[in-house]
């Protein structure tokens, strides 16, 4: 694997030749935290970031979009709705790009989902190493520190430059025709390893107490632990942990009928199971009526059915759930660590 | 992302036109419909549709009629939300989306020359009722049947003159309960595990089959086991939110398993140690 080396100070001219050929969506500073959204203008991109409030799933999988559309007059017409425009996507941390390949895996498994995909086959991924830890982060224990696929291009911060490492064809001409970069040395792809570690161990100081290939074993005997009720009776049912995490993809489909009821939509919206009716079906029965089996259920989707399905735990250790939950009840760490301790 | 995007999706339905509408009760009314492209629809008994009337949206359906020649199908439907709602004001010759069949059928081949006690409760004769046709529509390839099927009331039984043939067809036992009746009710009366001493099994070549509403499967499981029916011979029919059918969008889920696909038929001892299945 070659690495090539980007020169800080060429790097706004790069940003800007992307702009004025693409459309270009990164992360960028939002008082004090920080969030994707589009970039204008190269000082919009901030690659210094810890963590962003929202995960980049919003690019494949909106909150709200329009499956079908459908006109009623003169008769009933209805059409896919499979769209999507080239776009690059700058600065997602190796955590968010584990957590893209997943959702990938999801969509294109069993029945393929165009709607998702075609989104997503027309997305460049400019991947970049995390220069900070998020106050929750845990993504070095949930081995999501490095991907060795999902992106096009993977940025590491050396200080007055950038490594860039080539993950595709497409993320190579994208370097070659609007970056000015020369083959890295021995010395820099060495720096890299040493920076990259650094960085994780930073990121494993308030970690989890066992290895993360135990936790779908753990969680398969911890149904009955009490931890689950005490817990969830502080939990709001406000579904803010799953808004948040990138590897939540429940969602609901519903019609929104026009005014002068001639035309309409189906739609797709995020759902999540933390909510009340999540479970609750026409004839008004719940299958997950209390807050603790829906609280449990989160955590045993992600570390064990999920795990079954992807023979990974679909938790890229982001941290998101931790920092967002108001009666801060949502941290992984916490939840596994305590599963351990009291683990029978 | 290598693989190639299909272009079609998942979540556009085919048409079917309605060709006939009975009222059943004063709730639920059956639809008996046939795809506009004259394709057969292609269920097995036991799988649902998506059913969707565009701009109010879309729910999964049991199809309630056995698979048959003539290509036309029956969706028995209870009106308890917008969907149903929208539906149930629909004449004969509107059309309605359907996509599916999705999900698992009930043993139409394994029980194949065995004995069959079907069990339902309330709404739950509209899945079962399509294997019970089909187990009557192929008489001579199955051996003795039982039907045992409880309502709340009266009012609600369902399929009233198929009952009514079911009790008087040779070679069938069909006993019926309700737990409270009215002034002409002139049966049995008690929940539907009450049934269970009137009738005469040779449990080891019986299959239970099992539809109700969910409190129902706990105690006729029990009875059936009681009763000697191997676990692996006891079948049932999971209701939940198959929201988009094609396993994608969790609401179905129960554990690792997705009812849209790995359901909604499960044999018992499939699912029987899964939190909150059963």
């Amino acid at each position: 694997m070659e690495l090539q080396v980007f020169d800080k100070s060429d790097h706004d001219l790069f940003v800007q030749k992307l702009i004025n050929n693409y459309q270009v969506e990164g992360v960028k500073r939002k008082e004090d935290s920080f969030c994707y959204g589009s970039i204008k203008s190269p000082g919009d991109l901030c690659l210094d970031f810890d963590c962003t409030i929202g995960p980049p799933k919003k690019y494949f999988l909106p909150p709200e979009e329009t499956l079908l559309r459908f006109t009623t007059v003169p008769s009933l017409e209805v059409t896919a709705v499979i769209e999507s425009t080239p776009f690059i996507l700058f600065g997602v941390h190796p955590y968010d790009l584990k957590a893209i390949n997943q959702m990938d895996r999801i969509f294109a498994d069993g029945v393929p989902d165009p709607h998702y995909l075609k989104r997503r086959e027309a997305a460049l991924l400019i991947g970049v190493d995390p220069t900070r830890v998020a106050p929750r982060a845990f993504w070095a224990d949930m081995e999501a520190d490095a991907v060795s696929n999902g992106f096009d291009l993977m940025f590491t911060d050396m200080g007055e430059s950038f490594i860039v490492e080539i993950g595709t064809e497409k993320g190579g001409d994208l370097l070659t025709q609007y970056g000015k970069v020369r083959p890295a040395t021995r010395n820099e792809t060495r720096e890299r390893v040493n920076i990259r570690s650094q960085i994780s161990n930073m990121c494993k100081k308030r970690g989890l107490t066992f290895p993360k290939r135990e936790i779908p074993q753990l969680l398969e005997h911890s149904e009955g632990n009490i931890f689950w009720e005490e817990k969830a009776s502080k939990c709001l049912s406000c579904g803010t942990c799953n808004l948040v995490c990138p590897t939540c993809y429940c969602f609901d489909v519903q019609d929104d009928m026009g005014l002068d009821l001639s035309n309409g939509e189906r739609l797709r919206r995020w759902d999540g199971c933390l909510l009340q009716d999540f479970a609750r079906v026409a004839t008004g029965e719940n299958f997950r009526e209390t807050r603790a089996s829906r609280y449990r259920h989160r955590f045993f989707r992600k570390g064990l059915y999920l795990f079954r399905v992807l023979d990974d735990v679909a938790c890229v250790g982001c941290g998101r759930c931790a920092s967002s939950c108001l009666p801060d009840i949502a941290d992984p760490v916490d939840a596994f660590n305590r599963l351990k301790e009291t683990e029978k | 992302m290598n693989q190639s995007v299909p272009e079609v999706s998942p979540y556009l339905p085919k048409w079917a036109e309605i060709s006939r509408i009975e009222d059943l009760t004063e709730s639920e009314k059956l639809f008996e419909m046939h795809l506009v492209s004259g394709e057969p629809l292609g269920h097995s008994p036991g799988q649902f549709v998506e059913l969707s009337v565009m701009g109010i949206g879309e729910a999964p359906i049991s199809v309630s009629s056995a698979p048959r020649e003539t290509n036309s199908f029956e969706l028995a439907i209870r009106k308890v939300g917008n969907l149903t709602n929208a539906v149930h004001n629909l004449v004969t010759g509107d059309t309605v989306g359907i996509r599916g069949p999705f999900g698992t059928h009930f043993p139409v081949e394994e029980t194949k020359g065995k004995d069959i006690l079907f069990v339902a409760g309330g709404i739950g004769l509209v899945p079962l009722r399509s294997f019970i046709n089909f187990v009557l529509e192929h008489r001579e390839e199955y051996g003795e049947v039982t039907i045992l099927f409880g309502a709340r009331n009266p009012s609600e039984q369902l399929f009233l003159d198929e009952l009514e043939q079911w009790g008087s067809r040779e070679g069938i036992k069909y006993l019926e309960t309700v737990d409270r009746p009215d002034q002409n009710w002139k049966g049995h009366v008690g929940v539907i595990t009450t049934l269970f001493p009137k009738i005469d099994i040779d449990p080891s070549k019986t299959y239970c089959i099992i539809v109700g509403p969910p409190v129902m499967y706990r105690f006729v499981i029990l009875e059936a086991k009681a009763r000697g029916i191997p676990d692996t011979q006891i079948f049932l029919s999971l209701e939940r939110r198959m929201k988009c059918g094609i396993g994608k969008c969790g609401h179905c889920q129960i554990n690792h398993i997705y009812v849209c696909q790995d359901g909604p038929v499960f044999r018992y001892t499939d699912i029987f140690d899964l939190e909150e299945a059963l």
